[in-house]
């Protein structure tokens, strides 16, 4: 195996073991996982400059080496392929044409349904969020699974190293999601290559773009080359025409296969020498001017879709909660990919992937639900993790402040009022006392909300017994008020008082 | 969405909505299981009884706590019933009044599992007062391992995240520093159905496990303010032995807290009040809901405890009344003990 090979596995395999352990962690040993914040698409919807400059820079320098040591994805299909070619040692690939209209198709596909607000599409083969759900919704069971077998076996030997965790199935469609993409990808991957990422992806689309001008590359030495196509049968992304002597470098995601397969040394991986092959096989082609044109398209088409983005909700429809941090349901919905982090990362099982709560476009975005517990107060994990700009960093004062949604009390569900007892769970769990305790009749307390202190962390309505609390999303989230308390504690002449 | 599935093992069931559907494998292994402890639970009594002849401290506790012996009838005993200590640091006050109630030797005995029971309901800080004071927990471990027990286990059903609450309280590090055990108690696999054949409202419970399994447990409660019960202490602190918090605040809060302690009663009780959460409890907002209040009760008596605790609390906070605190006098119905403090052995100390 030569260095480059060497050195694209290794890097590739840690990545990928770094950046699965940051989604299937449960116990907190990764807060803020960093590889998670340099992948291309969310770095290009919550437009951090610093990063999309990098990665384009690399592309140019290195060629799309992206594609194979940073985005999860691809190197999952390295994973299946390299699994196929151990099944079946014959295993050869070829030479394909590259197929344009559905690169760029599904590329300007992708652009507009995200401008018309189905950032739901984009989410679904945006290659970093859709592997995201596989581990949030696959292997993260799996994790938790031998984590409480552990914690089982551990109790029985008198050991408490290992607390078990609960292990929950947050939503069917992203779970019949993870669940297609895994097929789908793995199928394609398995007997095609890196097809999918030449042909559906749209970073790999993107950052081909660039690596068609990248200083560095495989390039074919003409003179050495006798046409045996050796390296082409070993390129699994189809992109070695020997027979041509050129490379289609769009497609190549500098996996280095080739390189040990020419044994008239005619490979090599470096800058461009004086006698290279041609890069393509028509260098200023239609791919650049369709890419402008896409462009162009849906520029003309964004004024429509901002409009066709805030579709409001029905008035019956109890409207739903976005994190604190997501600022509005719009801003959810304009740069969430679903890539899950933060449904994973959620300590509290709070955040579950949306069905249709949010509309068309908001599938599988995060949503708050109370099912399993509710919002720490002092918790901002979800808008520390989020690496599309989906959720906004907030620090811990900044979140007391913010009130994405807020209490509604029914009275006349309360216990206190229909069966006369004492209760008080959901002010036990205020963190604001927005649900606070009054005097009512026969010496009892009843709850009385103040929602303009409401930080709707759903401690309410998680607990309440009859479910006479619920909190009530705000599309727009808004300031919550910090008010002083009075002093109603007496600490004059203390004695046992007995 | 509104399924979820649970494989745990021993356990597995699935949820559709608000709906439970437990396997047969479940069902079967569950009943077995409690069947068998039930079964253990009547041999133990048998060699109980035939023991209680001999004057074992720990069954004249277990004797007091039981309807059938009136405390307000019996004797002035040689120990203190009660413990109420004033002015000291929190091991100090602890020591002080356990040597008035006969040391930790009348209660624990060599080889016993035991068990300690704080609150740790909250994601709070020891000086927010949301939780006992680890100072206390961690000496009573101390104490319970020198009298030679076998274990001593510490756990609560917290509200907040129990991978919160176990280290911010502090309780967590104090607990494993002195040599305990913290056990989970956040999942339902940790907790088995028992009956509560005294309960009013509340005839049968998820209690955890380690409660069922000790031989000996000291409930450690801390003294606040509680929106729904007025006060927290030593009978409310229960709640945390119950997996189901939903179905105890909807059978009546009041009694059902009284229900729950007839279950399997502590042999002591420790109110921690060094430091008090006066208003907005039982979690407090801030520090200025908690005052420095110095203070410890500790009894055998449940009822007489929560008295000179809940006599102690309304002092701080007048909005209060001692009446309306109802599991108090609920628990004396059910005979767990008297809030007649001129009836019993009252030692107060001021250090």
């Amino acid at each position: 195996m030569n260095t480059l090979r060497i050195i694209r596995t290794v890097l590739a395999v840690a990545v990928f073991g770094v950046l699965t352990f940051g989604f299937v962690d449960f116990s907190g040993i990764v807060e803020n996982p960093l590889l998670q914040k340099i992948q291309f698409g969310p770095a290009l919807l919550s437009l951090s400059i610093a990063t999309l400059v990098c990665l384009i820079a690399a592309t140019l320098l290195f060629g799309r080496v992206y594609c194979s040591v940073i985005c999860p994805l691809g190197i999952f299909q390295d994973f299946f392929n390299w699994l196929s070619g151990k099944f079946n040692k014959k295993k050869k690939y070829g030479y394909r044409r590259e197929n344009r209209w559905l690169r760029y198709g599904t590329l300007a596909v992708l652009v507009a349904a995200w401008l018309l607000g189905f950032t739901f599409l984009v989410g679904l083969v945006e290659p970093y969020s859709a592997y995201g759900r596989m581990a949030d919704e696959l292997f993260k069971p799996i994790y938790i699974l031998g984590n409480n077998l552990f914690a089982w076996i551990s109790e029985r030997t008198g050991s408490y190293r290992f607390f078990k965790v609960l292990l929950s199935l947050k939503s069917v469609t992203s779970f019949v999601v993870a669940i297609l993409t895994l097929l789908i990808v793995g199928h394609i991957s398995y007997h095609h290559g890196r097809t999918w990422c030449n042909t559906i992806c749209p970073v790999g689309t993107v950052l081909g773009f660039f690596s068609r001008f990248s200083l560095f590359g495989i390039r074919i030495d003409t003179d050495r080359c006798n046409h045996c196509q050796a390296c082409s049968k070993k390129c699994k992304a189809f992109c070695i025409d020997s027979k041509n002597q050129t490379i289609d470098r769009s497609r190549c995601v500098d996996c280095f296969d080739c390189l040990d397969a020419c044994r008239q040394k005619a490979l090599t991986y470096g800058l461009p020498r004086r006698k290279s092959a041609p890069v393509s096989d028509d260098p200023i082609d239609g791919s650049r001017r369709q890419f402008l044109k896409s462009t162009a398209v849906l520029a003309a088409l964004a004024p429509q879709a901002l409009q066709a983005k805030v579709t409001g909700q029905t008035a019956e429809k109890r409207t739903p909660m976005s994190p604190p941090g997501s600022q509005s349901h719009g801003n959810l919905l304009q740069h969430c990919t679903a890539c899950h982090l933060c449904v994973s990362k959620c300590p509290s099982h709070v955040l579950t992937p949306a069905g249709l709560e949010y509309g068309l476009g908001g599938i599988m975005q995060p949503l708050m639900k109370f099912d399993h517990g509710y919002c720490n107060y002092d918790c901002n994990i979800c808008s520390q993790v989020c690496p599309n700009g989906a959720i906004r960093p907030l620090t811990v004062e900044q979140k007391h402040r913010t009130q994405p949604g807020h209490v509604v009390f029914d009275i006349s569900k309360c216990i206190v009022n229909v069966q006369g007892t004492s209760c008080g769970a959901c002010s036990e769990h205020c963190p604001v006392q927005a649900l606070h305790m009054v005097p009512f009749r026969d010496g009892l307390t009843i709850p009385e909300a103040s929602q303009e202190i409401c930080v709707g962390c759903g401690g309410c309505e998680y607990i309440c017994p009859v479910h006479a609390v619920h909190i009530e999303g705000n599309p727009v989230h808004v300031e919550a008020i910090v008010r002083e308390q009075e002093q109603t504690i007496n600490t004059d002449n203390l004695d046992f008082g007995f | 969405m509104f399924y979820r599935l649970s494989f745990k093992p021993f356990e597995s069931y699935l949820v559709i909505g608000k709906k439970k559907f437990h396997t047969l494998a479940h069902t079967i292994l569950t009943s077995t299981y409690n069947m068998d402890r039930r079964d253990f639970l009547k041999t133990l009594a048998a060699a109980g009884a035939l023991f209680t002849v001999k004057s074992n401290g720990m069954m004249d506790v277990m004797a007091s706590a039981l309807p059938s012996a009136s405390p307000a009838d019996s004797p002035k005993t040689k120990y203190a019933d009660l413990a109420a200590v004033m002015n000291g640091e929190p091991v100090p006050m602890l020591q002080a009044a356990l040597k008035e109630l006969g040391g930790i030797g009348r209660f624990v005995k060599k080889g016993q599992k035991v068990v300690i029971k704080p609150n740790i309901g909250w994601d709070r800080t020891p000086e927010l007062a949301g939780n006992t004071n680890p100072e206390i927990v961690a000496e009573l471990i101390r104490l319970c391992l020198a009298e030679g027990a076998a274990e001593v286990k510490v756990f609560d059903h917290t509200c907040d995240r129990q991978a919160n609450c176990y280290p911010h309280s502090g309780i967590e590090a104090a607990v494993k520093k002195a040599g305990g055990i913290m056990v989970p108690a956040d999942q339902e696999s940790e907790y088995v159905s028992v009956d509560i054949p005294k309960g009013v409202a509340l005839k049968k419970a998820k209690v955890h496990k380690a409660i069922v399994d000790c031989d000996v447990w000291i409930n450690v409660p801390i003294l606040k303010n509680h929106g729904g019960a007025l006060m927290t202490a030593a009978m409310k602190n229960h709640m945390g032995i119950v997996f189901d918090r939903m179905a105890v605040h909807r059978g009546g809060l009041h009694q059902c807290i009284a229900d729950i302690c007839t279950y399997k009663p502590a042999a002591l009780h420790i109110v921690d009040a060094y430091r008090t959460l006066a208003t907005n409890g039982p979690q407090g907002k801030s520090a200025s809901d908690v005052v420095l209040t110095k203070a410890l009760f500790a009894s055998t008596d449940i009822v007489a405890v929560d008295t000179a605790a809940g006599k102690f609390f309304t002092q701080i906070n007048k909005s209060i009344k001692f009446e309306n605190i109802e599991h108090i006098p609920d628990g004396q119905k059910l005979g767990l003990g008297t809030m007649d403090l001129d009836a019993i052995n009252v030692q107060k100390i001021r250090l």
